[in-house]
């Protein structure tokens, strides 16, 4: 073992210490700290000074060792952020494909790199536009896709063997993949240089988020089959985005975060390597993560420092994969949208810059940072505008994408960064001795740990514990009002009257083959991607391929643990 | 003698799944010691109308954050005046922005809270508003 | 209430009046005394749903059978009521009642009426709610009433005593060992369900349970309590079918009440359980009640607790002053 530290510095830091606690100790009998006891925003509790000593223990080579190398806890790249910049990689999605793609060419024009959709509700649960679920939803929070004519609407002018996409979409994976796929068919790009991400992580959908259509197991069939499919013909594609994004803004702790994010990709690779008998360093390079980035800057930081970290761990020991790519684990982040306030929402600008240099501090590969107002609506092109500069300005003024993981060896940093990690392997383990993330999630187990996080924090805010400017102090009177942005309700009917122009003018027979073919092979078990491609080419919606799924695998509904 | 409880529905019509701010509340409500029913999320209007008449509820909450609260929120009421049931009080929350509310109070919802109300706040307006009618009998 | 009156929320009953049905209910567990004025002037009127209850620990499934089992009923035009009974918080008083999420695919069929009750805690009250609501329901013409409770105490075992046909849930991996269940329900139960039957320990709680029903003598009238394995929702079409055998079952033992005359002894069961119900609601509970109201409970307890006198004592003189005897 590399100690951290000589036996004789350690020593001589115990009595300086303790010199110090007795000085503190008089210090606050007479003016006692601000309060009995600091904490993270997760409740995780802060000692007052971090010393040598809290990482004696720590192996210099096994838990930080050198960028570039395992455990990869200072990053998976060699050259940090010298040799390339993360990606800045801004949700968005509004209305119809028209008015998606006219956001789309504007953040390009503006400098973003990378171009990340945000679907409405009725695309994201697999319903088409004229379905009577859809009422009020079409073209809100994202953009309507209701067949392969929109997807083509939306992709116009941008060059698909250049740009990298994400897309935010979960039951419906396959279908939106699909798509994407035949648009770049159209557009003569093969497959092989296409790249991106479709989010297909039904896990914490369960977890947290519950967009949910197919029970568990069905749902992780599909995203097998993508796995798979991408595996052989779409190599550059990252076929799910493990997140912990949304874990985060069910209320989840840091550490839960973690944990249940990285034990749901270990459910993704264990099905990948029973059902479709791949080995991990077939696929592994391509999984990818999601993780929150919250106000609490330091425990954010050492929650990605300790997911790469376990990722590391997990891939080369628990699944023997050899190959190096397969142990990185490489994420997008997100600044925390339940950290945001509706009171004084300029604020939301210095939290989204606060949470997005925690963000680039734990070495992410791409960032989205919240627009000011999107505890109200979707963005303004201006709130946009504020949220990308952000960070253009950590990236190009501020200076800390100048050296590597510039915390390493902050005694604190390290210290918190291993407590991510035992607290997150204890979760781990308890998830394991139930039988897996499948059975814990049908005991409801990871769904009440954060409902019970999320109602504790609440609590402390409540009684002051925990403060949020402008909402439990520092309220103003008045409230300091935002530009809207209003989707009008036009964008419904403009719809409606796209898709049945598709279906009028489409052949039925056709469409009737292709979901046929899908029925079937659904039923036998076999990948459904090259049939879902033909089926989304004959122009069958959304809804039409979706419904196929929940007649042959039946639909999961909200069980409602309490 | 009798012996009268408030019983509340929390329920999330619609297709968003974001349901951290109901299910604090249907938690909240119970540790007011209010009997409270939560429907689950992805429900429709009917579904959610026909609950409460079932359960005999003094309050619906509704919460949504997808952009659909226009449709949404008045169609409960709506279809609650259709079933005779117009005496349940029926509240909204979740994201919904300022300029919405005078839509939403003409329809027929009585109260909007947005995130940041501490709780605290929610439960005083329901005690101060929703009574349990002595009705039917 | 006058006669004409009751005579009115009668055929209101009768025609399905869903409100009037939930505000009755609804008075009854809030005990407004003419509620059960109506209990009264329906009760002869009673006697023709068949009442199925299931119990079984948190978290084993019983809403989601039920929710089967509804489908399955409707499949066949029976309409269906259901009962779920969750508890009341002793700390605050409220309750979380949350079995009715599964069971909201219901809604738009008009011949399923659902209803959620909590426990209350008061004694006899929540058995005295359940079997009123189960008149309710009766004489609104349900043919199938489905009371599901939580638990395997005695409260849940005088709410299933109301029950023609008792199923127990049980699930592998929760502890459910037999052991654990055999105090009470064990007794009572005239189905059991292994729930999440493809999981790990299944097949030794199936072992269990048929060893511990062998032992079992004196069967009345001869049954011998199926054992009925229902997999996993992960795959509904089969889990329907599974559900659709329970059904087969439940009925079967319908059936066997009927043909063994047993069907008398069931309802027997059940007016000696409603009629210890009722005294309990309306003797026991004013009499505790109006001893709490001026304090003199109060400070019984704390006589006893000091050891000074006996609760034996105070109970005596309870009698006398109430009950003359």
């Amino acid at each position: 073992m590399l100690k951290y530290f000589a036996e004789e510095l350690l020593n001589k830091c115990s009595s300086l210490r303790k010199k110090w606690e007795d000085e503190v100790k008089k210090l606050i009998e007479k003016r006692p700290e601000r309060r009995q006891r600091f904490s993270t925003v997760s409740d995780h509790e802060i000692k007052r000074l971090y010393t040598p000593e809290d990482i004696k223990d720590l192996d210099f080579e096994k838990d930080i060792n050198f960028p570039g190398e395992y455990p990869f806890t200072r990053g998976v790249h060699y050259t940090g952020y010298r040799g390339r910049l993360w990606t800045y990689r801004m949700f968005s999605g509004l209305g119809t494909a028209k008015d998606t793609n006219e956001r789309w060419h504007l953040l390009l024009k503006e400098g973003q790199t990378g171009l990340s959709t945000a679907f409405d509700f009725p695309t994201l649960m697999g319903y088409d536009s004229d379905s009577p679920r859809s009422a009020g939803e079409v073209g809100k929070c994202g953009v309507a896709i209701d067949t392969l004519e929109d997807f083509l609407v939306l992709v116009e002018g941008i060059p698909l063997g250049e740009v990298t996409t994400s897309m935010t979409i979960n039951p419906p994976a396959t279908v939106m993949w699909s798509m994407y796929i035949a648009c770049a068919q159209k557009q003569g790009v093969s497959l092989d240089k296409i790249g991106g991400t479709i989010q297909n992580d039904m896990l914490k959908e369960f977890i947290a988020q519950k967009t949910f259509m197919l029970p568990p197991e069905p749902s992780m069939k599909l995203i097998s089959d993508t796995i798979e499919f991408g595996t052989k013909y779409v190599p550059k594609w990252n076929t799910i985005s493990i997140s912990g994004y949304h874990i985060r803004e069910a209320g989840s702790t840091a550490i839960q975060e973690l944990a249940f994010t990285l034990r749901d990709g270990m459910e993704y690779v264990e099905h990948a390597m029973k059902t479709k008998k791949l080995e991990p360093d077939e696929f592994a390079p391509r999984l990818s993560f999601f993780f929150n980035s919250h106000i609490d800057f330091f425990e954010e930081i050492c929650k990605m420092r300790a997911a790469r970290k376990i990722w590391a761990h997990v891939m080369k020991h628990r699944y023997k994969a050899k190959n190096p790519r397969s142990w990185w684990m490489r994420f997008h982040t997100q600044t925390a949208g339940c950290s945001l306030t509706a009171q004084q929402p300029y604020n939301n600008v210095v939290r989204t810059a606060v949470e997005a240099l925690a963000a680039v501090l734990g070495g992410t590969q791409s960032l989205h940072t919240n627009s000011l107002d999107e505890v109200y609506c979707l963005p303004t092109e201006h709130a946009v505008q504020i949220a990308l500069r952000t960070q253009q300005i950590i990236a190009e003024e501020t200076g800390v994408a100048n050296t590597i993981d510039p915390l390493a060896g902050s005694y604190f940093v390290e210290k918190l960064t291993k407590e991510m990690e035992e607290g997150a392997w204890e979760y781990i383990e308890k998830i394991d001795n139930m039988g897996g993330m499948l059975a814990a999630i049908d005991a409801g187990y990871p769904q009440m740990e954060i409902a019970n996080a999320a109602y504790k924090f609440q609590q402390q805010i409540e009684e002051g514990d925990k403060v949020i400017v402008g909402v439990n102090k520092y309220v103003t009177e008045e409230a300091q009002e935002c530009p809207i942005l209003e989707i009008d309700e036009s964008v419904e009917r403009e719809q409606l009257n796209r898709l049945n122009e598709v279906k009028r003018k489409r052949d039925d027979k056709a469409v009737k083959k292709a979901l046929d073919d899908l029925r079937r092979v659904c039923k036998k078990d076999e990948n459904v991607m090259p049939y879902c491609i033909e089926a989304v080419k004959a122009l069958a919606t959304e809804q039409e391929i979706c419904d196929v799924y929940r007649e042959v695998y039946g639909e999961y509904r909200d069980p409602g643990f309490f | 003698m009798s012996d009268r409880k408030l019983r509340i529905m929390v329920a999330k019509p619609g297709l968003d799944g974001h349901d951290r701010g109901a299910r604090i509340l249907a938690r909240y409500f119970r540790d007011c010691g209010y009997e409270v029913i939560y429907t689950g999320c992805h429900q429709t209007p009917e579904q959610i109308v026909e609950a409460a008449i079932q359960e005999d509820v003094d309050l619906i909450g509704l919460s949504c954050l997808s952009g659909a609260h226009k449709e949404l929120f008045p169609k409960v009421v709506k279809l609650l005046r259709e079933k005779g049931a117009e005496d349940i009080v029926v509240i909204g929350g979740g994201i919904i922005p300022k300029q919405d509310f005078q839509y939403l109070y003409d329809q027929g919802i009585k109260e909007v809270f947005t995130p940041g109300t501490p709780l605290e706040e929610i439960k005083e307006w329901i005690d101060k508003n929703v009574k349990v009618e002595d009705r039917i009998l | 209430m006058e006669q004409e009156r009751l005579e009115q929320v009668f055929e209101r009953i009768k025609n399905g009046d869903v409100r009037l049905v939930s505000r009755l209910i609804r008075n009854l567990e809030d005990k407004v005394p003419e509620a059960k004025e109506v209990i009264k002037y329906i009760y002869p009127y009673t006697g023709n749903a068949k009442v199925v209850g299931i119990t079984g620990a948190p978290g084993a499934g019983k809403s989601t059978i039920t929710d089967f089992l509804i489908s399955s009923f409707r499949a066949q035009d029976k309409t269906v009521g259901v009962l779920a009974v969750d508890p009341t918080s002793p700390f605050t008083g409220g309750a979380l009642l949350g079995d009715r999420v599964r069971m909201q695919n219901h809604a738009g069929d008009s011949g399923v009426f659902i209803r959620s009750l909590a426990t209350r805690g008061a004694l006899g009250g929540l058995s005295a709610a359940v079997e009123d609501a189960i008149h309710v329901l009766d004489v609104m013409g349900k043919d199938i009433i489905i009371v599901e409770t939580v638990g395997t105490g005695q409260s849940e075992v005088d709410i299933m005593n109301n029950a023609h046909t008792i199923l127990v849930v049980l699930t592998p991996g929760m502890g459910d060992d037999v052991q654990t269940i055999k105090a009470g329900i064990m007794e009572i139960a005239d189905i059991f369900v292994i729930n999440k039957g493809d999981q790990p320990g299944a097949r030794k709680l199936y072992m269990d349970l048929m060893r511990a029903l062998d032992m079992m003598q004196d069967l009345p009238g001869g049954w011998k309590p199926p054992i009925v394995k229902l997999e996993s929702i992960a795959k509904p079409a089969e889990y329907a079918n599974q559900v659709d055998s329970l059904k087969e079952k439940i009925e079967e033992h319908f059936r066997f009440l009927k043909d063994q005359k047993m069907w008398e002894l069931r309802e027997m069961r059940k007016a000696r359980v409603q009629l210890i119900n009722a005294i309990e609601s309306q003797v026991l509970s004013p009499i505790l009640e109006l001893l709490q109201k001026d304090g003199e409970f109060d400070n019984m307890v704390q006589k006893i607790a000091e050891k000074e006198i006996s609760p034996h004592e105070f109970a005596e003189q309870i009698r006398g002053k109430y009950l003359k005897i």
